[in-house]
């Protein structure tokens, strides 16, 4: 089963309870652990893994060939992303820009601009006993997160088969990068916390996982502060509430350091033993 | 005219706080742009009043006309995002992995491929209660383009800070250091990075700032909650002395933050509490920090 991790809102908890969730899941079996938040990937530092493997991640960009250009101007026109320009006798091609969509290379009449792999980030992959970690890292200056997340799940989709858990750390927001995580996801917890900002994200995040058909519950990080306007929301909406994780300076202190949160609280083991009990109802149910 | 982009890495370290903080400080002096489309929370605190509201369409879409379609199949071959699956026997566009590159319109040899530009949202600028200009944005659910988005948002605030002879242009960036990041950072004068000292605020403050090297930006660094972890305080004090980054101030770990969001209100105006004096002299020592 796929669970992703999301929340709309940046810094609710969504790798507290991703690398939580996924340690308290492999106390008693196996688990994969995949980091999506291509572009700042933190679950690793909550983990003691052993690096197992790493391979660089392409993208494919087409590269100019002056010599079989015959100028006709068609690459230009067929890009819908302005990744290709031509300027007076020279064919400028902006790799950032580019979506990978090969229309200029394979309809250029002369084959004068080939599809040549663009490094873009890299995936690591760590084991330690019972859990597997999957890391993606895109490169900075790289403004798309989107292929290398689509890479990262064919990869996880090749290497592990089905029944297994596994569990995404989702990147914050809801456009284009969000999509591409949740889009195959069997469950999304949203992970969010009890203020304004908190709901204001709960509800596009909520909209957004509508959007996709998917099936979902509510993660209430910080539980105590704010006001109750997220429960309100979450009972009008009858969207399950299925864990309320206390706001303390403990959990704050365990987190800065990169410890994980369940395992000294129990008041917190108990809201994790709540959500692992909320997935097997629903694994049981499909 | 001056540009201050407030960034962070990580979300949820305090940037739209701290930053409607600062606008109330600025007051009409200032333009304010929310370039975190997709989530945008700014008007929580600043109450805008939807002056002005636009669509803003970008993306584009393939849409098959199944009367004209032969079913060659020559469409989905093409299509590197696997947008075209066949369903009920016919070739079918799934939005949401359509890219919009084209590319199926130019093969079909009918000409039964058109591309439909999307609406990916609005944008609207605002006044707020302190007497400055808003600009915003909500981007559609599962759109494409932030990045463009940002872009429109930012070229907007910039445009009327210019007409109306304004100081500054503050804006509130998003998380990550992707597409709509990059977007809000090209062409600023000074950058605010804010933090907290954790594993992942360091983390993601390191990889951000890679980033503000690209660009050649200034910069200077804020770190929220600094006395919830002395070890890391202090390494985020080193990164910034190597990186040659300017501290501009340390904030306790304080729920005032959190109960002024709930009040909807900026910390700057909340009573009196522990972070106003230094917001106050942070916003000072940015607009110093800037003129030089």
């Amino acid at each position: 089963m796929k669970i992703a991790i999301a929340s709309g809102k940046g810094g609710t908890g969504k790798t507290t309870l991703s690398t939580n969730l996924s340690n308290f899941f492999a106390e008693e079996e196996n688990v994969v652990l995949v980091d999506l938040d291509v572009e700042e990937p933190d679950s690793g530092l909550f983990l003691n893994a052993e690096l197992i493997s790493k391979e660089d991640k392409f993208k494919m960009i087409p590269k100019w060939d002056k010599d079989k250009c015959t100028l006709c101007g068609l690459c230009q026109k067929v890009c819908n992303y302005n990744a290709v320009i031509q300027l007076g006798n020279e064919i400028m091609v902006f790799p950032e820009l580019c979506h990978s969509c090969y229309a200029c290379s394979e309809l250029c009449p002369t084959s004068a601009l080939p599809m040549l792999s663009k490094k873009m980030g890299e995936l690591k992959q760590f084991k330690s006993n019972n859990l597997v970690f999957i890391e993606s890292r895109l490169d900075i200056g790289e403004e798309q997160a989107v292929p290398l997340i689509a890479q990262t799940n064919e990869y996880v989709d090749k290497h592990f088969p089905n029944e297994i858990n596994k569990i995404f750390d989702c990147p914050p927001g809801t456009s284009c990068p969000v999509i591409e995580a949740t889009k195959d996801a069997d469950f999304v917890i949203l992970v969010t916390e009890p203020t304004p900002f908190g709901l204001n994200d709960l509800i596009l995040a909520v909209e957004t996982m509508k959007t996709l058909n998917k099936i979902f519950a509510v993660v209430i990080n910080r539980y105590g502060i704010g006001n109750d306007d997220v429960i309100e929301y979450c009972e009008k909406e009858k969207i399950p509430i299925i864990a309320k994780i206390p706001n303390s300076r403990k959990i704050a202190e365990l987190y800065s350091n990169g410890k994980l949160i369940y395992k000294d609280i129990p008041e917190v083991k108990k809201q994790f033993e709540n959500i692992k009990n909320y997935i097997s109802k629903i694994k049981k149910d499909k | 005219m001056k540009e201050i982009v407030v960034i962070s890495g990580k979300g949820g370290t305090g940037k739209t706080s701290i930053t409607a903080s600062f606008t109330y400080l600025g007051g009409k002096d200032v333009v304010v742009a929310d370039c975190d489309v997709d989530a945008a929370d700014m008007h929580l605190l600043l109450q805008p009043n939807f002056a002005k509201s636009k669509d803003f369409y970008s993306s584009e879409i393939a849409k098959i006309d199944q009367n004209k379609c032969i079913k060659c199949g020559k469409c989905a071959d093409v299509c590197r995002f696997n947008a075209i699956p066949i369903i009920n026997e016919q070739y079918t566009i799934n939005s949401l992995n359509c890219e919009g590159c084209g590319y199926c319109s130019h093969v079909c040899p009918v000409d039964a491929i058109t591309m439909e530009l999307q609406n990916d949202g609005k944008w609207f600028i605002s006044n707020t209660r302190f007497d400055n200009i808003l600009v915003h944005a909500k981007l559609g659910i599962g759109s494409d383009n932030s990045g463009k988005l940002v872009a429109k948002v930012k070229n907007e605030a910039k445009k009327i800070a210019k007409e109306k002879n304004k100081n500054y242009i503050i804006i509130d960036g998003s998380p990550g250091v992707g597409c709509p990041v990059i977007s809000s950072i090209s062409g600023a004068d000074f950058v605010v990075l804010v933090t907290e000292p954790t594993v992942s605020g360091l983390h993601d403050l390191e990889r951000v700032y890679k980033l503000v090297k690209k660009f050649n930006i200034n910069a200077g660094c804020i770190i929220n909650k600094a006395d919830l972890n002395l070890q890391i305080s202090k390494e985020i004090q080193e990164f910034l002395k190597k990186e040659d980054i300017v501290f501009i101030a340390n904030l306790p770990y304080d729920e005032t933050f959190t109960k002024a969001m709930t009040a909807g209100q900026t910390i700057v105006e909340y009573g009196e509490n522990n972070l106003k004096n230094i917001i106050i002299e942070s916003w000072d020592k940015i607009k110093e920090l800037v003129e030089n």
